[in-house]
């Protein structure tokens, strides 16, 4: 067992958590590996590039037409879950969200909980506020079920628990659940499922996500392949399904694309083992159900992404993970170095809505643009010309008003000067003409440090003479300009 | 609730832009501009005096404005769009004459070519200038062979190496595919594969100064996959990414290193071996 401080228990930026993760051999061995398979995976889900070009053409277009009339679809959708029998609530904020629900409870004189998954249920952290209120909550899918019982985060939307392996988990169960300790992954989920199974049986309520709700027939799709989402879903009396407003889609035949993208997208599946369409609470005569279904739908900054042209195509995110599976950032620092509930490219562009970027300063900063991730993304979302646009963002004065919510988190004077100075020296040709003859005459006086630069690089020492110089010369030479 | 959202008129929601499809290539010019890029300008000079050799021993006519320097791309990835702006209107003046613009980095023709519509989005008039820009610019291996569709003898001694691709310019203009069928044309060079080789080298400009330490175990885990790959060099068309690269094996006192695709090739056509 190494003896790392968990990164979790880290305060400080980005930058300081991002030091201790990439100090531990075995948390980058984990990532690595993990990804390396998850992208492995993905290529071999699409073996055809123009069918999978065109799928996520449509996919874009798809959530593109749900966003343009994402007010009417919400409308529609409540009116047809009401019809069905299912309790519409509308939440502004997590505060008001952990409200709603643990009112559901409260009217049930519910003390237990079993979740599905559910990232949404993260951004409310709905789990302390319940516990805090007397309320236990357990989850029930096996990553999530792992990072609870260490006290810990999802470091992964899909695979929350993928920053420890096999054996790492066997110390845990062993340390947690007194169980001898076995690295043999059968056994470890053996374990998990015994706990679990009671657990769905005693449960006053289930909690689990949605995947796509649907406007048009009022349905709750969830897909999963564990079974837990199914059981949370339909052995306990009340299922209260948390998602966001942004997972509206008009009709079912918009879902096959969506669905087929996802699985895909996410760990090269087909098709996930269960896909569970919810569409009411147990009728009369029906044997088995929930008696009571909510929905509550979350906002927590998604209108405010959705009031701007570029920002809201992060609306389009259907969460299968890709983009940070094929993240040379994300694979090195793993999850929980963002130190927000949403990890990776797709976490840097939706939690500065949700946070502010006072909270998330250097989220827009980690990433080198390389572009892998909006060249995987099943649903077209610009990630890079997005996180670029938080930048600018970033470095606006307060009074150039920012637009994105706490927007000037990193806007410094002495930096703007910087790069005015550069604007000024590389508009000018007779400035810049003359920082090359400076530079390359007096080379030999570069610093030995420069900056961070020098932590991984030696100097970089001009030429001795500038391309300037030697271009001039040899095109005079041969009868150019 | 929903009154939230009717602030913002639905029809402002976009979609993805078509599809480019493939890239038509024009005949072989008579002149060209060479546009150095500051980063050659300044630390790899004798690549960009390469890349015109090979220019010129296509038959073309080179020429290089002086007032060139920067693309603008350093200010625009770290978000100021302004100052780029004014670097980049003083670029679109000084490569206005309607040739072909050939630049020996990827991330600096992508600039040209993709960005450039970004940053002035807001200006109609200066828009035409930039599609012509747009549409005139080719990134060095592109254009020598799509456009002079090249043939080559290899006088070189026979060698392995490992090619490395700006990872935004191989995403943006697939320069890895042009820079591999370029190199598939010498018949004594064999290229060798990397250990994730697509990844990204750590470079991303001001990424490199900003996240120092995730910038410097993705250049750690390039140069050790470039190193075990049994290539005697890297060879690769991008600037920042070849700073970067030889950059972090000179702190580490490795004997391995990179050099500008511009001028391994040259070495090889034109048989001036390079001491």
């Amino acid at each position: 067992m190494s003896q790392r401080i968990p990164v979790t228990e880290l305060t400080g930026g980005f930058r300081d958590r991002a030091e201790v993760a990439l100090a531990d051999g075995q948390l980058r061995t984990n990532f690595r590996t993990a990804m390396d398979s998850l992208m492995k995976k993905r290529a071999d889900a699409f073996p055809d590039e123009e069918e999978r070009e065109g799928l996520r053409e449509l996919g874009n277009r798809i959530k593109a037409r749900a966003l343009s009339r994402l007010p009417d679809l919400l409308e529609q959708l409540e009116a047809k879950l009401t019809d069905n029998g299912v309790k519409v609530h509308w939440a502004e904020t997590t505060e008001q969200a952990n409200e709603i629900v643990h009112g559901i409870i409260g009217a049930r004189q519910g003390s237990q909980v079993v979740k599905g998954k559910s990232m949404v249920s993260e951004e409310m952290e709905m789990n302390d506020y319940l516990a805090e209120r007397g309320v236990e909550c357990l989850e029930s899918d096996m990553g999530e079920y792992i990072v609870q019982l260490d006290g810990e985060k999802p470091s992964h939307i899909i695979m929350p628990a993928i920053h420890k392996n096999r054996y790492q988990v066997a110390r845990l169960f062993h340390d947690k659940l007194g169980v001898d300790e076995t690295d043999d992954v059968n056994e470890l989920i053996q374990i998990g499922r015994r706990t679990l199974r009671r657990k769905f049986m005693e449960a006053d309520v289930g909690v689990s996500g949605v995947n796509f709700a649907i406007a048009e027939t009022g349905t709750l799709l969830l897909v999963e392949n564990e079974g837990n989402g199914r059981m949370s879903t339909n052995a306990p009396p009340v299922h209260i399904a948390v998602t966001g407003i942004e997972k509206v889609v008009e009709n079912l035949r918009d879902v096959v694309p969506l669905l087929s993208l996802l699985t895909r997208s996410a760990l090269g599946q087909p098709i996930t083992t269960y896909v569970n369409m919810i569409s009411g609470p147990r009728k009369a005569d029906e044997l088995d159900g929930p008696e009571e279904v909510h929905l509550v739908l979350l906002d927590n900054g998604r209108s405010g992404a959705f009031a701007d042209a570029q920002m809201r195509q992060t609306l389009n995110c259907i969460r299968c993970g890709a983009c940070m599976n094929h993240c040379p950032v994300y694979t090195r620092v793993g999850g929980h170095t963002y130190g927000e509930v949403y990890p990776g490219p797709i976490g840097k562009i939706v939690t500065p809505h949700m946070v502010g970027l006072h909270q998330v300063p250097d989220h827009p900063s980690a990433s080198s643009l390389c572009g892998a991730c909006g060249e995987v993304c099943p649903v077209k979302i610009p990630i890079p010309e997005l996180l670029q646009r938080l930048r600018q963002e970033n470095v606006k004065s307060p009074a150039e008003g920012p637009k994105v919510k706490d927007g000037g988190a990193k806007y410094s004077r002495k930096e703007r000067l910087i790069w005015r100075f550069w604007q000024t020296l590389n508009s000018s040709p007779v400035l810049y003409r003359l920082f090359l003859w400076g530079a390359t005459r007096f080379r030999k006086l570069t610093p030995k440090h420069v900056g961070p630069w020098t932590e991984n690089h030696t100097a970089p020492v001009p030429a001795k003479r500038s391309l300037h110089d030697l271009a001039r010369e040899h095109l005079a030479r041969n009868g150019g300009q | 609730m929903n009154e939230l959202f009717y602030d913002a008129a639905p029809n402002a929601t976009r979609v993805a832009p078509e599809r480019p499809g493939p890239r038509q290539y024009p005949a072989k010019p008579r002149e060209v501009i060479l546009f150095g890029t500051c980063v050659v300008d300044l630390f790899f000079p004798e690549a960009g005096l390469d890349a015109i050799r090979l220019l010129e021993r296509e038959g073309i006519r080179v020429h290089f404005p002086e007032g060139q320097s920067c693309c603008g791309q350093p200010a625009w990835t770290s978000g100021y769009a302004a100052e780029a702006r004014e670097v980049a209107r003083a670029q679109l003046a000084v490569l206005e004459s309607g040739m072909p613009v050939v630049v020996p980095s990827g991330s600096c023709a992508g600039m040209f070519r993709q960005h450039y519509r970004e940053l002035f989005a807001e200006e109609p008039e200066t828009l035409k200038r930039v599609e012509s820009l747009a549409e005139r610019t080719f990134e060095f291996t592109e254009f020598l062979l799509k456009v002079c569709c090249v043939d080559w003898q290899d006088l070189g001694q026979p060698t392995r190496i490992a090619l490395h691709t700006s990872c935004s310019a191989r995403r943006e203009m697939n320069t890895h595919l042009h820079a591999r069928e370029l190199l598939g044309k010498l018949a004594r060079v064999e290229r060798v594969d990397h250990d994730h080789e697509s990844e990204c080298c750590g470079f991303g400009g001001t990424f490199s100064v900003r996240m120092p330490e995730v910038s410097g175990a993705m250049v750690q885990d390039k140069t050790r996959s470039l190193m075990a790959s049994g290539a005697d060099e890297m060879v690769t068309a991008d600037g920042g990414c070849l700073m970067n690269i030889n950059g972090s094996l000179d702190k580490q006192q490795q004997a391995f290193r990179g050099r500008h695709l511009a001028s391994f090739l040259w070495e090889r056509v034109s048989g001036e071996g390079k001491a």
